[in-house]
């Protein structure tokens, strides 16, 4: 099936109703497998149980900025190709790329509790996720601006594409800003010196939540199609009782 | 060329004679400055400290003050679909009214900053630092406005709106800015690194933003 053809909403939502049952059996599987690797992998011998919240927090991060990958792709199909469905693929990624974001930053937020002694602190990584959330609200916000659904995307899709060509300038900025500002004073997890017994679970995880996610876009994508039709019929009905 | 020209030509005499052009900016400007004080405390030391921290979010302030009537007074009286219909490019016909407004705006923020920056105890060196970095900084963030003033136009929505796009996007000017300031007073990197960084923003932006204000104006307006 060209990709094409998705442009007619029927097609796409036979398709999403045959693969949705599917994926979500992956994701759950893919969970249980994860869940209970994370359970029985050892604690850390110094940051003890609370390394068990990075299986949730790194998930969290990488959809973060994935979601917005995913929103620049469609936003490149709705200026080029005007595809419909791309215009209903970057709305719905929008909220659920926001809402791993938070996740992410109260994951590490709590974390940073224990570990840090404080809930928050202007660490280059922290700081560019909050820039990325609110940069995610701001689309949502403009999406919510204006009735017009076609419309809506293309002008959010420019945004996208600025903020795609921004997210990464922002990020080494402030990386600079905070190495000018503060020695690396911070504790910090080193990336390349996960043992092995914890990386294993943390790989499923991250497979897990990336199935999550396109489980839970492909549903919102069937609900925006579902609800612009319901929109078009109300406004069909609203015309007929006028008496046109 | 003439069209561009007599468009930024336009833009400048409108700024100057119907109120809440630069002055008001100007103004603007001093009133946030003077706040500062009476929020934290007359402490000299502290403001000298802090004082190109403050010139600079003062001028972002300012600079965004203006921003929601860049376009959206053009879509008002119509002289917008004049531009969208001209055989000058709109990528160009949105530079030279964003040229326009960094030259009524942008630049007046610079020359009122030696005045300011005494207000702040900041010495010569200092407020020259400052002045510095904003006449190469405060053309980025015209240009980055540029694309929120198009996304609002083309929704028909303002104000705040504006505001949430923006800022996020201006960070890193206000970071490379407020750095290389710092830079030239205390060190101890040497000015010239953030200071570069911060150039390279503004040309970036100078070329990204008219392109993202034409692409938004012709998808929104329609």
């Amino acid at each position: 099936m060209a990709l094409i053809d998705l442009a007619n909403p029927s097609r796409f939502l036979a398709l999403a109703d045959r693969v949705l049952p599917w994926l979500a059996a992956a994701t759950l599987f893919a969970f249980a497998l994860g869940l209970g690797q994370a359970y029985v992998a050892p604690d850390d011998y110094q940051q003890g149980a609370t390394v068990k919240i990075m299986f949730i927090h790194v998930p969290s991060a990488w959809l973060g900025m994935f979601a917005w990958g995913i929103m620049s792709l469609a936003a490149v199909g709705t200026l080029v190709w005007r595809h419909p469905l791309a215009d209903v693929a970057a709305k719905a990624a929008a909220p659920v790329g926001a809402a791993f974001t938070l996740m992410c930053l109260v994951t590490g937020s709590l974390w940073g509790r224990p570990m840090w002694g404080t809930y928050w602190v202007w660490d280059a990584r922290l700081t560019s996720v909050l820039v990325l959330f609110l940069m995610y609200l701001g689309v949502i916000a403009l999406w919510r601006t204006i009735d017009d659904p076609a419309r809506a995307a293309r002008v959010v899709a420019v945004l996208t594409l600025v903020g795609a060509i921004n997210v990464p300038i922002i990020k080494f900025s402030v990386e600079w800003w905070n190495t000018l500002h503060q020695s690396a004073s911070v504790l910090r997890l080193d990336g390349s010196t996960i043992h092995p017994a914890i990386l294993g679970p943390l790989v499923v995880m991250i497979v897990a939540f990336t199935l999550l996610f396109l489980s839970l876009h492909l549903a919102a994508m069937r609900n925006e199609i579902t609800r612009r039709r319901l929109r078009t019929m109300l406004m069909m009905r609203a015309d007929a009782a006028a008496g046109h | 060329m003439t069209a561009l020209a007599a468009l930024l030509m336009r833009d400048l005499r409108l700024a100057v004679r119907v109120g809440g052009g630069a002055p008001i900016g100007v103004l603007f400007f001093l009133i946030v400055v003077t706040l500062v004080p009476f929020a934290i405390g007359p402490d000299l030391n502290l403001l000298a400290r802090i004082g190109p921290a403050i010139l600079w979010l003062g001028a972002l302030l300012a600079n965004l003050l203006a921003l929601d009537r860049l376009i959206a007074m053009d879509h008002e009286d119509g002289s917008l679909d004049l531009i969208l219909m001209a055989r000058a490019p709109l990528e160009l016909a949105l530079a030279a009214k964003a040229l326009a407004h960094w030259l009524s705006t942008g630049l007046p923020l610079v020359i009122a900053t030696p005045l300011l920056g005494l207000l702040l105890n900041l010495d010569p060196t200092a407020t020259g630092a400052v002045a510095l970095t904003l006449i190469a900084g405060t053309p980025a963030l015209t240009f980055i406005g540029l694309i929120g003033a198009a996304l609002t136009t083309a929704l028909r929505r303002g104000g705040l709106l504006l505001a949430v796009l923006v800022l996020p996007l201006t960070i890193p000017v206000l970071i490379f800015g407020v750095a290389a300031a710092n830079a030239a007073i205390v060190g101890p990197v040497p000015f010239g690194t953030p200071f570069s960084i911060l150039c390279a923003l503004t040309l970036m932006s100078i070329v990204v933003g008219p392109f993202a204000a034409a692409a938004a104006l012709r998808q929104g307006l329609e």
